[in-house]
């Protein structure tokens, strides 16, 4: 038991080495993103992990907008929740974001225009630099004005945290080779912020030290790693419309394709991008490449899935590959376009109207963003349906700590079942929708292939295994049952989930999923170190593999922990597992912003502990 | 859409073409369309161009939405690989599956329905990208499948067959067509298969985004005195402005026409249109002397038919994509796929 604090004791100010949350709040527009940025980069040069979260309006110039970085020696790359040190550099949103502070925190902000004590906390310290003050002195140009300051308060956080000057120095001479200016601008700003601090600022109780917890992990975003998994998985054609927050996904696999797949000799590109129209003519025209032997696909978020529906249920129906990333944002309808959510899990995996089922996938950081876009283009030659690639705002616009890109040489793409001429003329029978092996899967033709074999009409009607137009009941039933059977398939193919056990044999369980794993992660070892053990088991796809029915028969009680309203996993678990209701508690988190491994830690921790008391 | 296949009997003495096939190959399933139906016409049409023009069948994919008309490509083609795809949404199929292998012919077949209502967006978006293509929109102001309700495409007061009069302004695909970049536009009347099939064969030949509006009259709904859209209105309002005479490469031209009344257009692939003039001064080169030639007669009362307009220097899309010459879906893994080395460098860049 501690000892109760006197009404006006002050907590003493938080001390911590590479352990502490820094928060830029800052307005959009204002050049702020690429300081944070490199703040950011520069305590990872130190080789001290660190985890930023960008949170931004759905706007260009002038709104809030927030910077959020965890410093986490001990590799933690999920949000922890709370602030230490604010960067108050945005009037419009002082008293929000004084409130953040943790206890004992810092407040960092612009004292250029005085503000009376009232507007201040008491139980934190506060540090004020003239930041205007000095860019005003220093520069002519409002722009210069504006974009220095950032950089000048990047200088003097530099010396309050004990940031090496050195790596940010090393920093931008990469960022701007061959641009000696605006290298020469940039340092002297930076050493502007330097000076002032050192002279001027009080020590502070947090810290960076150089460590080796990076190792030869990359800091990318999920789109981008996305971009470069397609573009590995030997996607040829994308067909996109641009919606927040999946449009970098298209650009940067604009920008790879021009890097890396531009014929040498000739000089003519060997992909093909389009900005449709919209988001049905993007699926539209993903499902006529598909079906014309292109592997193609599309990136959107929930509101073009909404829009692609129809198209949906015809590649289902018709069998055809399709391949949509989906980077979830918070929903329905506009809903917060540059919050994140896990809301999109049913109408991915049950779109279209009638009976269907799609695959998902459901990567946890930008490694997996890039394997499972490169895996997603082989499971939809394998089994020509759609597969959705399920990622988020979180994942795929933060950059994020994460082990390096692999590729296995030795592996080729899987094609499927594509008959060839030569097949058609050994006299192989060919019927599209007929179950030769037993697993669901048909062959196909591509158009073009053979003069007189293997040709036949696609269409989202109902048909013989022929593919001859038939209403017959019994062509239906055969039809529909296949698509179910190649659905079984699918559970081998997809990749399986991950389990990790807790430190104790447990009767409690956990499943969770996507961009909730790395909060998860430290929130079991909290929940470890309080003796409360939880077995966890990550799903990365659904159809759901046998082992996850065989995890929750192993658990009483099997917490399902996602980011959205309704528990939509959860009712997925339900439906196609057919558990009881009672043994698959809820934990939920749908504000927007990313579960914190607090939160998770604070729900579990409280449940296990009442559940254990009640039994 | 009930399947019915038609006997393969072929007559030992039926004529081939250069590539070695009868009339027949180029046929589909017998038709279960209505008995004097605009649209078989146009499938015959289809059938002769393809004959007369050489094609290889299976090297056609042949695209529709939904609707009466997005039927057909079942009746021509049998051994073409064919897609219904969804309600007014062709355009991107087609367009997605010519990005795959520009090395086939693209055959779209749609109805006004299909194009000029629910997919007038899509209609609009593949003629401004240049997608290389024949797209053919079998137009009877009237939807058949679902029973004579109106289409975008009825004139503003013409009658239904119960009587009902539309109050709305009809769109002119054709028109339409033209403002948004076509490079070959027509108009052909399901009744005259003599204009049609060189309108079509020429659209084959050139190489952009070719549309075709084929007047095409439905027999069980808009073919009533009152419709503007029936066999009879057509006949006697059609006003042809050219006829094609089209002319495969290499051949010597053996027709004889008096001067200033013939002009001669090189298409692409070098093959040579040659364009009877029925109006001394229509240009099919100027598009907007089209536009406008085609919005006053059709003032008028008018349907104007012929080549209105064509653009023998057009671009494709692949040309405005600069992908490569062999068609992207026989791409090999090596050349697809940049390697674990340079995926390193990748790393690198990113640490």
């Amino acid at each position: 038991m501690s000892a109760q604090l006197q009404p006006d004791a002050q907590p003493a100010p938080l001390a911590a080495v590479n352990d502490f949350v820094v928060k830029f709040a800052n307005v959009n527009g204002s050049g702020s993103a690429s300081a944070n940025e490199l703040f950011a980069k520069a305590i990872l040069r130190m080789g001290v992990p660190v985890s930023p979260r960008n949170i931004f309006p759905s706007n260009i110039q002038g709104l809030p907008t927030w910077y959020e970085i965890r410093v986490t020696g001990a590799g933690y790359l999920g949000r922890r929740g709370g602030v230490d040190l604010m960067v108050a550099m945005n009037p419009q949103t002082w008293n929000q974001d004084l409130k953040e502070i943790e206890p004992g925190g810092y407040l960092f902000y612009d004292n250029s225009k005085p503000l009376p004590a009232s507007r201040f906390r008491t139980d934190i310290t506060v540090i004020g630099m003239p930041l205007t003050e000095i860019c005003n002195a220093t520069y002519s140009e409002a722009r210069q004005r504006q974009l220095f300051k950032n950089i000048i308060y990047v200088g003097a956080l530099s010396v309050l945290l004990d940031i090496d000057p050195g790596v940010i120095e090393k920093l931008f001479s990469e960022q701007y080779k061959g641009k000696e200016k605006l290298l020469e601008s940039n340092f002297k700003a930076l050493h502007l912020g330097r000076d002032y601090a050192s002279q001027h600022l009080p020590k502070i109780g947090l810290r960076v030290e150089a460590g080796d917890g990076v190792g030869d992990r990359i800091f990318v975003d999920g789109n981008t790693a996305a971009a470069i998994g397609c573009v590995y998985g030997g996607a040829t054609v994308c067909a996109w419309y641009p919606i927040t927050p999946s449009s970098s996904l298209a650009e940067a696999f604009q920008k790879y394709c021009q890097k890396l797949r531009v014929d040498p000799v000739t000089g003519k590109n060997r992909y093909a991008i389009v900005q449709a129209e919209d988001e049905i003519a993007s699926i539209g025209m993903v499902v006529g490449a598909g079906w014309n032997g292109a592997r193609a696909f599309t990136t959107t978020s929930g509101p073009g899935v909404s829009l692609m529906t129809e198209f949906i249920g015809l590649a289902y129906m018709a069998e055809i590959p399709v391949t949509i990333i989906n980077v979830q944002r918070g929903g329905p309808s506009t809903g917060m376009p540059t919050r994140t959510q896990q809301a999109d899990l049913v109408s991915c995996a049950y779109a279209s109207h009638g009976d269907t089922k799609h695959i998902l996938l459901f990567p946890e950081d930008p490694h997996e963003c890039f394997d499972q876009s490169a895996q997603a283009f082989d499971l939809a030659d394998r089994l020509q349906t759609p597969v959705f690639v399920m990622t988020d705002l979180d994942i795929g616009m933060n950059q994020r700590l994460c082990a390096p890109f692999e590729w296995d040489e030795t592996k080729e793409y899987d094609r499927g079942k594509v008959m060839t001429a030569e097949d058609l003329d050994s006299g192989r029978d060919f019927g599209r929708y007929l179950d030769v092996d037993g697993d669901g899967i048909p062959f196909r033709t591509w158009p073009g292939t053979h003069p007189s074999k293997g040709s036949f009409f696609t269409r989202g009607t109902t048909k013989d295994a022929y593919a001859r137009y038939s209403e017959a009941g019994p062509d239906y039933v055969y039809n529909v049952q296949r698509l179910l059977k190649k659905l079984e398939t699918a559970k081998s193919l997809v990749p399986q989930p991950v389990a990790r056990n807790a430190r104790a044999a447990t009767r409690f369980g956990v499943i969770y999923f996507g961009s909730t794993s790395p909060a998860m992660s430290e929130a079991l070892d909290a929940l470890d170190a309080a003796e409360v053990h939880v077995d966890a088991l990550r799903l990365r796809a659904f159809p759901f593999p046998d082992s996850v029915r065989q995890f929750i028969e192993a658990h009483d009680l099997v917490f399902v922990v996602e980011q959205n309203r309704d528990a939509q996993l959860r009712g997925m678990l339900i439906n196609e597992l057919e558990f009881s209701p009672d043994r698959l508690p809820a934990v939920l988190h749908y504000d927007g912003t990313p579960i914190t491994a607090r939160f998770i830690t604070r729900e579990i921790g409280d449940r296990v502990r009442a559940a254990r008391k009640s039994s | 859409m009930t399947y019915l296949a038609k006997p393969k009997l072929h007559h030992p003495t039926l004529p081939q073409n250069r590539v070695c096939r009868t009339r027949r190959d180029y046929e589909g399933k017998i038709s279960t369309l209505c008995a004097g139906c605009g649209h078989d016409s146009i499938s015959a049409a289809i059938i002769q161009a393809c004959f007369e023009m050489d094609v290889e069948p299976h090297r056609v994919a042949k695209l529709s939405g939904i609707g009466c008309s997005s039927k057909t490509p079942d009746y021509f083609l049998g051994n073409s690989h064919g897609f219904n795809t969804v309600h007014g949404r062709m355009p991107s199929v087609l367009t997605g599956a010519n990005l795959a292998n520009r090395a086939l012919l693209y055959l779209g077949v749609s109805g006004d329905g299909d194009s000029a209502s629910i997919g007038i967006g899509q209609f609009a978006h593949v003629m401004r990208r240049g997608v290389n293509m024949v797209y053919i929109v079998e137009n009877n102001g009237v939807y058949g499948l679902t029973k004579g309700q109106f289409s975008a495409t009825a004139d503003q007061g013409s009658a239904s067959k119960k009587g009902v009069v539309n109050s709305d302004t009809p769109i002119d695909m054709a028109s339409l067509a033209l403002q948004l970049g076509a490079s070959y536009v027509a108009r052909g009347f399901s009744g005259d298969k003599k204009q049609l099939v060189p309108i079509i064969k020429a659209a084959i030949a050139h190489k952009g985004a070719a549309f075709i509006d084929v007047v095409s009259p439905c027999v069980a709904f808009n073919n009533h005195p009152g419709s503007t859209k029936s066999y009879d209105y057509v006949r006697e309002h059609n006003e042809a402005v050219n006829r094609i005479d089209f002319i495969p490469r290499k051949e010597e031209i053996v027709v004889d026409y008096a001067e200033g009344q013939v002009i001669e257009v090189e298409q692409h692939d070098g093959t040579i249109l040659l364009l009877r003039k029925l109006h001394r001064e229509y240009d099919p080169h100027n598009r907007v002397m089209a536009m406008n030639y085609v919005a006053e007669h059709q003032a008028k009362g008018e349907v104007v038919t012929g080549l209105l307009f064509v653009d023998n220097s057009a671009r494709d899309l692949h040309e405005h994509l600069n992908t490569v010459d062999a068609p992207i879906n026989t791409l090999a893994a090596a050349e697809l796929c940049p390697g674990a080395a340079t995926l390193a460098k990748i790393n690198q860049s990113l640490r």
